[in-house]
């Protein structure tokens, strides 16, 4: 239920609903498009950003919060464990458990290969639940992986890897056929034709979905086929810090359980780094959509082995994240509620975007509506938003649209007595991902002998701005790529004996730097929310 | 966080707290101080992990709810729901076929349920878990597939159920055998995936590849956009 002023405010939307039914509002031009976001993505704040100053990409400009992270300090002294005497020996071990490391874990084990999975959290508890929207495939007659293609380069700004941009749209229907043949529902007309629906950015309809439960829907079924397949997993047990060995490969992790703080010896011949984002940094102060791991440990531990990370300057902040009632603030209302034909409306019930431009352009017009032009609406929070006018949807594809493709969302609403078929919703935009990540090429693999990435941990192929459903298509593709290259390079690979020089290493570049005091201890694992009235704890034991 | 708030008495396994009315379940747990491993999961309600029960200090009737969603109200009384063991069926799914009869030969304990309707007001998702298990039991796998669609597999029902059964797993292994056995083949995806086998595309996107940024853009910019409403809706 919204307060009085805003149910007054609504009524300003309900009225101008007519007009804007057959309003036409055109895309951007490229000119202004980049000069919207010089002047208001949040990516352009100078001041949010600070260059590395030890590892791989030094000089490289990062947000300050990952930037700590990345010089951060490890978690052991090296001296005092001993990676020779493994608890587990693998073929190959997958850091996170999403979409991209069931992906990954399961074509590794189908290759042969003896997997473990580590998790911090519980198996498949990631990003990928949460992602609504849908899953790009060009696989209409009317489509093809051309326009995919060229959606995809001109949504990240034409930065993106032009090889990962091909694998990614070249695998992309196999990878729907891939999950549909291991047991996910999709939605299809009786005919078989699969129903797909426009998104921000790309020129055809392409979106395949799983009612507003697509991620969810992908993930349970990835999950259950992990169990049905027996293959080994640890929750609750997160990596800290990677074993190289003196060859320069990779040679496994060392892994801490959650719950007893017991460190433990994971041998490896190679690692599938699927940790995901990094939302629960809060780049810049913002609320996010993402889950409660979600602290970039695996770019973290990566950096220190020696791998090159990409596009780290740039995060997508969703256009669309809930701004009232307080305790959903900032999680996710889906880019499909705009793609079914929800438009944005400031306090003048007046459209002031393309509801399905891009999202760092849709995004940086919600902000300027807000913070310049003093169009947005105050929530009794003190934040600031614009509406979502979601009843749109049913006056323009029929009654009860709503209610079939965004159950989710309705029922998300409900819970706070608002009817988003009756009523808008307030939004204002959201951390939601990270566009770069480390440095992969086609199958996977990293600049680190051994040491594969996929998913949102790995970056270069949404270059500055990802496209919506591009983020699970990516899952599969690269994950089920980075699963038989690593199987494949376990075969091959020559071990030597495993060190944790590198962390030394990485000790004494940080004092060299003078900054080894100056920084937390990395990866971070879990944000800390706790609120301690006189600030300081104690230990039971 | 409105620090402003008036402040509520909850109870945490059995200990008083005052937090600001307004937080959910999972950060009135938080800002009483305590800092999550287990029970939190995506904060948004899909993933199912801080699913909980509660009641109130006058009313001991116990109410069931994911901590990420419901908000905190005065007098309630929290706990934190220890790991509760699961039954699940390993089965390879492209031998199982569609067979109805195979949910009752993996699950079949499913027999045991005596309708005592637990499990339908158990779910924080308002599933109709009950007629679905019915479903189930007969061997209908598109009405179980479809009754438990949204289903975020947090357990409450498996948890609470009299007769230990595992509603939400059953629901899964309908969905699968639907997705894979029963739904309708669609020929446009099998299609596309034998052009691209046969390269029908790779000159194309060699040539895109190639091409300059300053090209790219032209191209970019001339799209030709497909309306977002297809014309054969419905």
């Amino acid at each position: 239920m919204y307060p009085t002023y805003l149910e007054e405010n609504i009524h300003i939307v309900e009225d101008t609903r007519v007009r804007r039914l057959i309003q036409n509002i055109p895309r951007l031009l490229e000119l202004d498009k980049i000069e919207l976001l010089r002047k208001y993505h949040p990516d352009f704040i100078a001041a949010s950003m600070r260059k590395l100053q030890v590892g791989v990409n030094k000089g490289d400009l990062t947000p300050v919060e990952l930037a700590d992270l990345l010089e951060g300090r490890s978690r052991l002294d090296p001296a005092k464990v001993d990676p020779s005497s493994p608890d587990y020996n693998v073929d190959v071990l997958v850091i996170g458990c999403g979409g991209a490391g069931a992906s990954a874990a399961l074509l590794a084990h189908e290759a042969g290969a003896r997997v473990l999975i580590t998790t911090k959290l519980r198996l498949g508890d990631a990003n990928t639940v949460g992602a609504q929207a849908g899953t790009q495939a060009a696989d209409r007659p009317e489509d093809s992986p051309v326009h995919h293609y060229l959606d995809t380069m001109g949504g990240g700004h034409f930065e993106n890897d032009p090889e990962l941009v091909e694998a990614l749209v070249k695998d992309a229907p196999s990878a729907i056929k891939w999950l549909e043949k291991l047991g996910v529902n999709w939605d299809k007309a009786k005919d078989g034709s699969m129903h797909e629906l426009s998104g921000g950015g790309t020129s055809k309809r392409r979106l395949h979905s799983a009612r507003d439960y697509t991620g969810l829907e992908e993930m349970r079924v990835l999950r259950d086929e992990i169990k049905n397949k027996k293959i080994n997993y640890l929750e609750f047990t997160s990596a800290v810090e990677l074993i190289l060995d003196d060859k320069g490969q990779i040679a496994g992790a060392i892994l801490l359980n959650m719950e007893t703080q017991e460190l433990m010896i994971a041998r490896a011949k190679a690692v599938i780094m699927a940790t995901g984002g990094l939302g629960r940094l809060h780049i810049q102060d913002f609320p996010t959509t993402n889950h409660y791991g979600a602290t970039a440990d695996g770019l973290v531990l990566a950096y220190r082995a020696g791998a090159k990370l990409v596009f780290i300057d740039t995060m997508q902040y969703h256009p669309t994240g809930a701004v009232f009632p307080l305790p959903i603030l900032g999680q996710l209302v889906t880019e499909k509620v705009r793609t079914l034909g929800a438009q944005l409306v400031n306090k003048a019930g007046e459209q002031f975007i393309m509801p399905l431009e891009p999202r760092d352009v849709v995004t940086s017009a919600i902000i300027r509506e807000c913070r310049e032009r003093g169009m947005g609406l105050n929530t009794p929070n003190g934040e600031s938003g614009v509406w979502l006018d979601s009843p749109m949807i049913d006056i323009i594809r029929g009654e009860g649209t709503i209610a079939r493709e965004l159950p989710a969302m309705v029922r998300q609403y409900r819970r706070f007595n608002i009817d988003i078929a009756k009523e808008p919703i307030l939004i204002y935009p959201t951390l939601h991902y990270q566009n770069g990540g480390i440095k992969i090429d086609t199958e996977g693999a990293t600049n680190v002998p051994g040491l594969f990435a996929a998913g949102e941990c790995s970056g270069g192929v949404h270059g500055r701005n990802r496209l919506i459903g591009n983020s699970t298509l990516e899952l599969f593709v690269f994950g089920r790529r980075a699963g038989s290259a690593a199987a494949r390079y376990a075969t091959e690979v020559k071990r030597g004996s495993p060190t944790l020089e590198h962390v030394r290493r990485w000790q004494q570049e940080l004092e060299k730097a003078g900054i080894a005091d100056k920084r937390p201890v990395s990866p971070q694992l879990l944000p800390d929310y706790a609120r301690r009235v006189k600030g300081y704890t104690s230990s039971i034991f | 966080m409105a620090e402003q708030a008036r402040l509520i008495d909850i109870y945490i396994m059995g200990k008083h707290y005052q937090v600001p009315e307004g937080l959910t379940i999972l950060t009135a747990l938080e800002y009483s101080g305590y800092r999550m491993i287990r029970g939190c999961g995506c904060r948004a309600g899909f993933c199912g992990a801080c699913a909980t029960v509660y009641n109130f200090t006058n009313d001991p009737k116990l109410r069931y709810e994911l901590a990420c969603q419901k908000t905190v109200e005065p007098e309630m009384c929290l706990v934190q729901i220890p790991y509760f063991p699961a039954v699940k069926a390993t089965y390879d799914l492209e031998k199982i076929k569609a067979d109805g009869e195979k949910i009752k030969a993996l699950y079949p304990d499913i027999v045991k349920c005596f309708g005592c309707n637990t499990c339908t007001k158990t779910c924080p998702q308002e599933l109709e878990v009950m007629w679905y298990m019915t479903d189930a039991l007969r061997g209908d796998v598109p009405a179980v597939a479809d009754k438990s669609f949204d289903c975020i597999m947090c357990g409450l029902c498996a948890a609470r159920c009299p007769q230990g059964l595992v509603p939400y797993n059953i629901g899964l292994l309908a969905r699968r055998m639907y997705g894979r056995h029963l739904a309708p083949a669609s020929k446009h995806v099998d299609t596309r995936i034998e052009e691209i086998a046969s390269g029908k595309y790779d000159a194309e996107l060699e040539e895109i590849k190639k091409a300059g940024e300053k090209e790219l853009r032209r191209r970019y910019a001339e799209r030709i956009i497909e309306p977002a409403l297809e014309q054969t809706w419905e």
